[in-house]
């Protein structure tokens, strides 16, 4: 049976210094972001392994902490909307607080860019005179260097996982028909990639495996990272990385939308086998074709456009959510993907409100046709990279959508929302409560724990290994009549 | 397949009914329109390009991530 599908995002933005000397990403990253957190940078990111597997509501002793070397004082933050803010490698890190429905993921990933977009404002008060950073929500900066936008989702443990690779495979090389964010050019030295003016994806010039453990080069199409953040006996995290970072809400709710869908029925085993004969092959070449045309060989002989097999998921999903109890959620998800489909049936281009690659494209063509560009012009390069700008002033993407020209799944509401409150239905309502609530109290915390430091002789750490416990629903009441983070310790020892 | 099919129907369709000479007057409306919005569009974007997109773009280099 299909369990419920905890999910996330973490986005690595790009980050450039226009007019700094010595520009140093890392820095620049940890300055950003600090700027941002204020004084919530002083509660630390807690890299402890939880050991033994106790119960989410019980809470143990911790042990004095020994100096963690990756926290070199760098910019690492948790945030009262449960949300993770840090530098990772040389880029600000966005991880959102982990959401129940692909709507709460959409507003909460939102929430991410505006809150780069804060960071860039209060950032640029302490620059010097002429100096400034600037933000992409992008995967490339167009000369072979690629960061990511990766997906969590929460799958049953008992899931065989070469089923999971078996039939998830098909769905991410052919997904990117409308997750695809658009780029110029082609990047690497792949035969078929030469003479490519303008593709779907950003980021799968990059991959190079069908399965592995690599993020940073190899990579594959199902990465096999292990590391659930909870039960493992009972959970897999699945870690996504062929996905683009996507601005158009659309493409964001149904990126997630989808592939959550895509896992209950994996779960379930309900998929025929749609293997493909040459996978990563296949992910090259459909994201070569912008008019969605491409076929690519299944294992059984077939030759299938990409709409084809997204069309026979969409079956497969529908005739399950038909059979189970539709949720108002699995309803909107199978609404979009079904008119996303049919768009892009009709014509891939027309798709511009809903899709970023299209979005994108249609921009591109005006300036070529406006302009007399060649694809090879310094200004369709630049347009391209803008689009991606976080700041809703200047972000092209951002422009499109002031003035009403893509289609919106969240509102400004829903959004200011998350970027002040955590989700109500996972733990990550607890952690950010907490953060919010009590922040002098709290002297680390992660996505599993949250450190309390009371002025007791020791620290406390609250184990929260189950992603669906301290949700607003078990623990409102508690934090309401807990005026101290000691009172809410002393609530939650006397079990309730 | 199904839904395959029915796009496909569809499709056709569309295609046959697009012949005749109100089709093509609503289609040379409707192509004005559009690029009256799109010079709308491209007028906004000019306002707020970075300058000098050749070393905007040189410029920007990233170290891989993830």
């Amino acid at each position: 049976m299909a369990i419920a599908k905890v999910m996330g995002i973490e986005t690595e933005y790009g980050i450039s210094g226009l007019a700094v000397t010595d520009f140093n990403p890392v820095l620049a990253s940890s300055l950003l972001i600090n700027s941002y957190a204020g004084t919530l940078r002083r509660i630390r990111w807690d890299y402890e392994q939880e050991s033994p597997l106790r119960d989410a509501r019980g809470f143990e002793p911790v042990q004095e902490r020994q100096p963690v070397e990756e926290d070199l004082g760098l910019a690492n933050v948790i945030l009262p909307n449960g949300a993770r803010y840090y530098v990772d490698h040389a880029h600000p890190e966005y991880s959102t607080p982990e959401c129940l429905t692909p709507r709460g993921l959409v507003a909460h990933d939102k929430a991410g860019e505006r809150i780069l977009e804060r960071s860039l404002e209060s950032v640029e008060r302490i620059l010097p005179p002429g100096q400034r950073l600037a933000i992409y929500k992008n995967n490339t900066d167009g000369k072979g260097n690629s960061y990511g936008c990766h997906e969590n989702y929460l799958v049953d443990r008992a899931t065989p996982f070469p089923r999971i690779v078996r039939d998830l495979t098909p769905f991410f090389v052919t997904r990117q028909i409308f997750t695809g964010a658009g780029k110029v050019g082609a990047e690497g030295s792949r035969e078929g990639g030469r003479g490519v003016a303008y593709q779907l994806s950003q980021r799968t010039d990059f991959f190079e495996a069908e399965v592995g453990l690599e993020t940073t080069l190899k990579r594959p199409i199902i990465n096999t990272r292990d590391e659930p953040h909870a039960d493992p006996d009972k959970y897999r995290r699945l870690h996504v990385i062929v996905g683009d970072a996507n601005l158009c809400e659309v493409a964001t709710f149904l990126k997630v939308g989808t592939t959550a869908l895509v896992l209950k029925l994996i779960e379930d085993d309900l998929l025929p086998d749609l293997s493909l004969e040459h996978p990563v092959q296949a992910l090259h070449e459909i994201s070569w074709d912008p008019s969605c045309r491409q076929t690519v060989r299944l294992r059984d002989g077939r030759r299938v456009r990409p709409l084809e097999l997204q069309w026979e998921y969409l079956d497969h999903a529908k005739k399950y959510v038909k059979e189970s109890e539709p949720t108002p959620e699995h309803v909107e998800v199978l609404q979009w993907w079904e008119s996303v489909l049919s768009g892009i049936e009709e014509d891939p281009f027309s798709m511009h409100r809903e899709l970023d690659w299209a979005a994108k494209y249609r921009l591109l063509q005006a300036y070529r046709e406006r302009d007399g560009l060649d694809w090879s012009s310094a200004k369709l390069a630049a347009i391209d990279l803008q689009y991606h700008d976080v700041r809703r002033s200047r972000g092209l993407y951002h422009r499109l959508a002031e003035s009403g020209r893509v289609e919106r799944i969240v509102t400004e509401a829903e959004i200011e929302q998350a970027i002040e409150d955590p989700p109500e239905d996972t733990r990550a309502y607890f952690r950010g409560r907490c953060i919010g609530r009590y922040p002098g109290s709290i002297a680390a915390a992660s996505w599993d724990s949250v450190i309390f430091d009371t002025g007791a002789d020791s620290l406390q750490r609250v184990p929260t290994r189950a992603p669906l416990r301290g949700t607003r629903e078990h623990v409102e009441a508690l934090l309401d009549v807990s005026e101290t983070a000691a009172d809410l310790i002393s609530g939650l020892q006397g079990g309730s | 397949m199904t839904q395959e099919q029915k796009r496909s129907q569809r499709k056709g369709g569309g295609d046959g009914d697009d012949g005749g000479d109100a089709g093509q007057t609503s289609a040379t409306q409707k192509g004005e329109k559009l690029k009256e919005e799109m010079d709308e569009i491209l007028d906004e974007i000019d306002s707020v390009l970075e300058e000098n997109a050749e070393e905007f773009v040189k410029s920007y280099v990233q170290k891989g991530g993830e």
